[in-house]
């Protein structure tokens, strides 16, 4: 079966050289989403930047599931925040001085 | 370029340990990593300094030499070779050759840094393979560029990117450019490349979301009396009616004559005019007689 928005666990892990017990325990944290066809595992492409960011912080910062988790959701936060920054940034510049027309 | 105290980066005393130096460097880029700091271009560079600091400190013979010369530290080989074959008389270096310390955006010390600290001496059976380091770029565009849907050619490391640029992108907002970032470490992928679109407003006109806010003058006969009046908007010439008894300020509302909205074709947001009346100065005498007979009838 040919799904072009699906990742193959199987492949990430050996790509990255993880164990497979990683994906399956950010699953576990509800971090990622595992569908499972003909037995094998995939997760949704559009994951994939979130996933190795996990990898990164893992297995670069040695930051635990339960940190990975919180900082997940912080980071969630600052986007958040960064773009009704910009939102409310746009929106301020209308009010300085117009030349008229 | 400026001493740069590999030390002082990192927070440690010149004598600490190999234990000491991991520690330090570990503690700051869990800080200082640009995972956790997204947009933080400060953060960013001063990972890029304790990722310089811990290269140098954290190799016995680089951090002997930067010890011995500071930071003319990589010339020391071709220094001490300079100096034998002439025969151990001494002879001044310039400042020429030093550690580059450039920009973030500008080398992979990302990648490289992990294969130093993390990759080689990994221990937990995991090869470096590192994605290549992600550029940043900003793409000034005029209010009026960003009214359209159009292409533009960048270059981006010597690459030539032509990009399409979708009608009604915002000030701010950020596309991602996969695989034109740096080339990635071992096998690993390239980086992707970011731009963030600036825009900035018109003299003439503001932009907020997808609405736009023009001002626009009229004189005093046709807000009293109505009248017309043409605006050059993005969309064009509009003419506009002017009720009698228009107050200084009014704005009208021009419905789907504004800025095109993101990705959704052939939808605007709304147009907003403001009425600006200007009152006659340098009056003759006989329009002067005029407001006066018009002052008596109130």
């Amino acid at each position: 079966m040919e799904n072009i928005d699906l990742v193959p666990v199987q492949n990430f892990c050996v790509h990255h050289q993880i164990d497979f017990s990683f994906i399956e325990s950010l699953q576990q944290f509800g971090l990622v989403e595992i569908t499972t066809i003909e037995e094998q595992s995939y997760f949704k492409e559009s994951q994939l930047s979130e996933i190795e960011k996990f990898v990164r912080l893992h297995y670069e910062l040695d930051i635990n599931f339960e940190g990975i988790e919180a900082i997940g959701h912080l980071l969630e936060k600052i986007r958040k925040m960064q773009s009704l920054n910009q939102q409310l940034q746009n929106r301020l510049s209308v009010y300085e001085k117009t030349t008229n027309v | 370029m400026a001493f740069i105290d590999y030390y002082q980066i990192l927070g440690i005393d010149k004598n600490a340990d190999a234990e000491s130096i991991k520690k330090a460097y570990r503690k700051l880029a869990r800080k200082l990593h640009p995972d956790l700091n997204p947009n933080d271009k400060e953060a960013h560079k001063k990972f890029q300094q304790i990722n310089e600091a811990n290269e140098v400190l954290s190799d016995p013979d680089k951090r002997k030499k930067y010890d011995q010369y500071g930071k003319d530290w990589q010339q020391a080989e071709q220094f001490e070779n300079a100096r034998q074959k002439s025969g151990g008389s001494y002879r001044s270096y310039g400042d020429g050759g030093h550690f580059d310390s450039g920009g973030f955006d500008d080398n992979d010390a990302f990648s490289s840094f992990f294969s130093s600290m993390f990759g080689d001496q990994g221990g937990r059976g995991r090869q470096t393979k590192f994605k290549g380091q992600d550029y940043n770029a900003e793409l000034k565009l005029g209010l009026r560029d960003a009214y359209t849907t159009h292409q533009q050619t960048l270059t981006v490391n010597g690459k030539n990117v032509r990009i399409t640029i979708p009608a009604g992108v915002e000030n701010g907002q950020v596309i991602k450019l996969k695989g034109y970032g740096a080339p990635g470490s071992n096998g690993g992928p390239a980086g992707d490349l970011y731009i963030t679109f600036v825009i900035n407003n018109e003299p003439t006109m503001k932009r907020a979301g997808n609405d736009m806010y023009m001002n626009t003058d009229i004189d005093l006969y046709s807000a009293v009396l109505g009248g017309e009046a043409t605006i050059d908007s993005l969309s064009g010439k509009l003419k506009l009616k002017i009720s009698a008894g228009t107050q200084n300020g009014t704005q009208v509302r021009l419905k789907g004559k504004g800025f095109p909205v993101y990705k959704k074709e052939g939808q605007y947001g709304d147009l907003y005019v403001i009425f600006n009346v200007k009152l006659p100065v340098d009056l003759t005498e006989k329009q002067k007689e005029l407001f006066s007979q018009l002052a008596a009838l109130k």
